[in-house]
């Protein structure tokens, strides 16, 4: 089974992109599961979401886990240690921010020695969406580190699942992802 | 004329999603509902659905459950198909009027996503709603993940409606570990669920104006008595309805429900028993614990209320040890799964070393680690032929060890 933890504030849209990966990867015949954790908080309090991905059903409905992926989509989260927790040392980090990687792991000591890719999602979303909504750029980041799913039959389904948005909205959304999957390091 | 919906063949929804669209496809005549977390989305996506197009009845909103229910009562007893949806101090609010449905023997469905009872306020998942509405003459069905409270919403009108049984039901939900969690769900496509659960068929409605009929009546001692005891056996009776909804579900879908759920129990000597998506989790401990030699099976009531007992102690029969597990406070004695089960065995003659946990209360996590702890206590039990664990315990309770004997 592969596990996913997603680290955001609320209203960064988080759980709509742990339920798009979810969504994305049912299509190719897997089952899934897209949860997430938060109290009765406001938008821009830290919250996790998760996806459980995996060839049998899921039935464990406990939100203990140990993550193969750790997406940290919000840049000040990176610094916060929770983002480590539960892991082990083969964990990757897909984490956004403006720094490079070597300066950011001075200052965010404890991914000192994890594997880590960076990007600034929030430049991107920013620039190609024109919202700070770094969901889909930190999505298509993954999909080109993890490999899960062909680059070109994540686009398509991609597109269908935001398919209710305008087609500005769609088309920045395929831009920042895209770009994403270029300028992750 | 409302809208056919598109459905994928294959659909990644919620456990709200789910019950969403199973209240749309019913084409029901009549919503009243007041939104209350975490059921909202519910009633959200069914007016979106109606605004939408999809849908030709009426939503009606209103100022409280206890005003939500009783304009279910109301719209039901004039002839209407009828459903509504709530929670925790919403389902509380309702208590009242709960009763009055049920006694009124309008088959009115209600999916409940489960939710804590304040004080202290808490939105999380638990049982308590459910154990409040125990006793009210509802059935009540247990969804454990997105799939089955689809299944079991279309099923629960099918239930309801049978003019054998026309009592109201409830589907239960987990609050947000099902009602929030996105899963695989297969839909069935609009026009075969709606000849599934079939045209409404209303019973002595009150817009029959031919022929007046009352609700609602008062009934002193000379036949207060009757009725309850009429109404007490229609819910015992129905037990049949349910399965042969539960078989001709399975005929259509292939997916098969049972009035009590087993897990891995053909050889078992012990027991967990278990309600709502836990039960699922269990299983994983079952396969877990069973690798290290442990025969244990995970038991799950399907339908709560009535409460099969007879088949829960066939079930039972070659068990030495059983762990209860609840997922409410019974403040002040053993949870109601224990006292389900001890009165199951008592009452054909069995016995088995019987112990109570509770957990999971407010949204706590219950893990698979925890559910192998459970198992390795109630094979010490076995092992000894005697209880030597606590008769109540508490699963993943932080602070100074809990327990009651």
């Amino acid at each position: 089974m592969l596990r996913i933890r997603w680290h955001s504030r609320a209203g960064q849209g988080a759980v709509t992109g742990a339920k798009a990966l979810a969504d994305v990867m049912a299509r190719t015949g897997k089952f899934v599961q897209a949860y997430s954790v938060y109290g009765a908080e406001k938008r821009g309090a830290p919250m996790t979401a998760y996806d459980k991905i995996d060839d049998n059903p899921i039935l464990d409905h406990s939100k203990w886990m140990s993550p193969d992926y750790v997406l940290v989509i919000d840049p000040s989260l990176v610094y916060q240690e929770e983002i480590v927790e539960n892991t082990t040392d083969d964990t990757i980090f897909i984490v956004t921010s403006h720094l490079p990687k070597d300066e950011l792991v001075k200052i965010a000591k404890h991914l000192e020695g994890r594997p880590l890719y960076v990007l600034d999602a929030i430049k991107i979303s920013q620039e190609e969406i024109g919202r700070p909504i770094p969901n889909t750029p930190v999505l298509g980041a993954f999909v080109k580190v993890s490999g899960i799913i062909d680059f070109d039959t994540f686009l398509e389904s991609i597109e269908d699942i935001l398919s209710k948005f305008p087609q500005k909205i769609i088309d920045g959304n395929l831009r920042a992802i895209k770009r994403a999957a270029e300028e992750v390091q | 004329m409302a809208e056919k919906y598109q459905l994928k063949k294959t659909e990644v929804w919620d456990g709200n999603m789910a019950a969403a669209h199973a209240l749309r496809q019913a084409q029901v005549d009549v919503v009243a509902a007041y939104p209350i977390t975490p059921s909202t989305p519910i009633v959200q996506n069914y007016a979106q659905f109606l605004a939408d197009g999809y849908i030709d009845g009426e939503f009606v909103m209103v100022e409280s459950e206890h005003s939500a229910m009783s304009a279910c009562v109301g719209a039901s007893a004039a002839g209407g198909r009828v459903a509504t949806a709530t929670s925790s101090q919403g389902y509380a609010l309702m208590v009242e009027v709960l009763y009055q449905a049920s006694g009124m023997r309008l088959p009115i469905v209600m999916t409940v996503v489960n939710r804590a009872l304040a004080s202290p306020l808490n939105i999380h998942g638990d049982h308590s709603d459910l154990y409040l509405g125990r006793d009210a003459g509802w059935i009540h069905l247990i969804c454990n993940n997105p799939q089955e409270a689809y299944d079991l919403t279309l099923c629960a009108f099918k239930i309801a409606e049978d003019e054998r049984v026309r009592l109201p039901v409830t589907t239960n939900q987990d609050g947000f570990l099902v009602s929030h969690t996105a899963q695989v769900v297969h839909p069935l496509d609009d026009d075969t669920a709606y000849k599934f659960i079939g045209d409404y068929k209303p019973l002595n409605p009150m817009l029959d104006t031919e022929n007046p009929v009352t609700y609602g009546a008062q009934t002193e001692e000379e036949w207060h008595f009757e009725h309850k005891a009429n109404q007490h056996k229609a819910i015992m009776d129905s037990f049949p309805v349910i399965e042969e909804v539960f078989q001709q579900f399975k005929d259509l879908t292939g997916r098969e429900y049972k009035t009590i759920e087993t897990y891995k129990m053909d050889d078992a000597e012990i027991a967990l028993i278990v309600m709502g998506s836990t039960y699922e989790t269990a299983m994983v401990a079952v396969d877990e614990a069973r690798k290290k030699g442990i025969k244990v099976g995970v038991v799950m009531p399907r339908v709560f209320r009535p409460f099969p007992y007879n088949q829960l102690a066939e079930i039972l029969k070659n068990v030495k040890a059983i762990a209860t597990l609840d997922r409410s406070a019974p403040m002040g004695t053993t949870g109601a799964l224990y006292n389900e089960t001890a009165g199951a065995l008592m009452a054909n003659g069995q016995s088995a070393i019987l112990t109570n946990y509770i957990y999971g209360l407010g949204g706590r996590d219950t893990t698979v680690e925890h559910l192998l702890q459970v198992i390795e206590e109630t094979q010490q039990n076995a092992e000894a032929g005697k209880r030597v664990t606590p008769l109540q315990g508490f699963i993943n309770l932080r602070g100074p060890k809990l327990s009651f004997n």
